[in-house]
């Protein structure tokens, strides 16, 4: 069993090894996630929503879903922490 | 149960601190359009002005002004100005959460786009620091 961890632990180790040599590195300007989408942002956010900082339009915007997720989350772990530490008082019968 | 810090410095420095802490919070969330900055910073700042306040004037004299069940509250109605606004755009003919589609009269899409992203920051700031505030109440009640 253990032996059979460290085997299937070499053979990810080997997987990830082997992908990364089609990583793109970083910052480059033809890499699929420089060209697919970040041009239509960076020359149409402005013109599309009037907002000048276009990290918030397309938190806000474009990835608005995303963020509502994210919002979700945050009231959930509230929520969560609300029913563990509790604030009420539990009836004892 | 955290009790009144007793320490005129500490205690004159968050009365003046408090104030500006809460404006600069609401600067930031109304200013994320043009500079760093949104709902998730603000409401945090927002958050971290009224837990000095819990920390330094203790829980007797705050719990009167900001009683810790608004925090959730605050939260969930947070959320729901996010969700609402979607709806909105949905109910307007558009796609969930297409605030080009939001039924404000007199302003072109780009405009409305703008309005919505104002109205989802303003959701978001107040879940972020409704959630912070009852995270600390909890942490911090005593049994």
């Amino acid at each position: 069993m253990k032996w059979l961890g460290i085997i299937l632990i070499c053979l990810f180790a080997g997987l990830l090894i082997y992908a990364e040599g089609d990583i793109s590195s970083y910052g480059d300007p033809s890499s699929p996630a420089s060209i697919h989408v970040s041009p239509e942002y960076i020359m149409r956010s402005y013109e599309e929503t009037h907002t000048p900082n276009m990290v918030t339009a397309v938190l806000a915007d474009y990835r608005g879903y995303d963020t509502f997720g994210e919002t979700t989350v945050i009231f959930t772990a509230g929520l969560i922490c609300y029913l563990l530490l509790g604030s009420w008082k539990r009836n004892d019968h | 149960m955290i009790t009144r810090y007793h320490n005129l410095i500490i205690s004159l420095a968050c009365r003046i601190i408090v104030p500006f802490i809460l404006i600069f919070g609401i600067y930031i969330i109304l200013f994320g359009h043009y500079s760093p900055g949104g709902g998730f910073q603000g409401g945090t700042i927002l958050a971290a002005g009224v837990i000095l306040t819990r920390l330094v004037l203790g829980k007797k004299a705050t719990y009167k002004k900001f009683p810790p069940q608004l925090g959730l509250i605050l939260g969930a109605i947070g959320l729901l100005i996010y969700g609402g606004t979607g709806m909105v755009a949905l109910l307007a003919g558009g796609n969930f959460l297409d605030y080009s589609f939001l039924p404000i009269p007199g302003i072109e899409s780009a405009e409305r786009r703008y309005y919505g992203i104002l109205f989802v920051e303003i959701g978001v700031a107040l879940g972020v620091f409704g959630v912070l505030l009852s995270i600390f109440d909890g942490l911090s009640k005593e049994k």
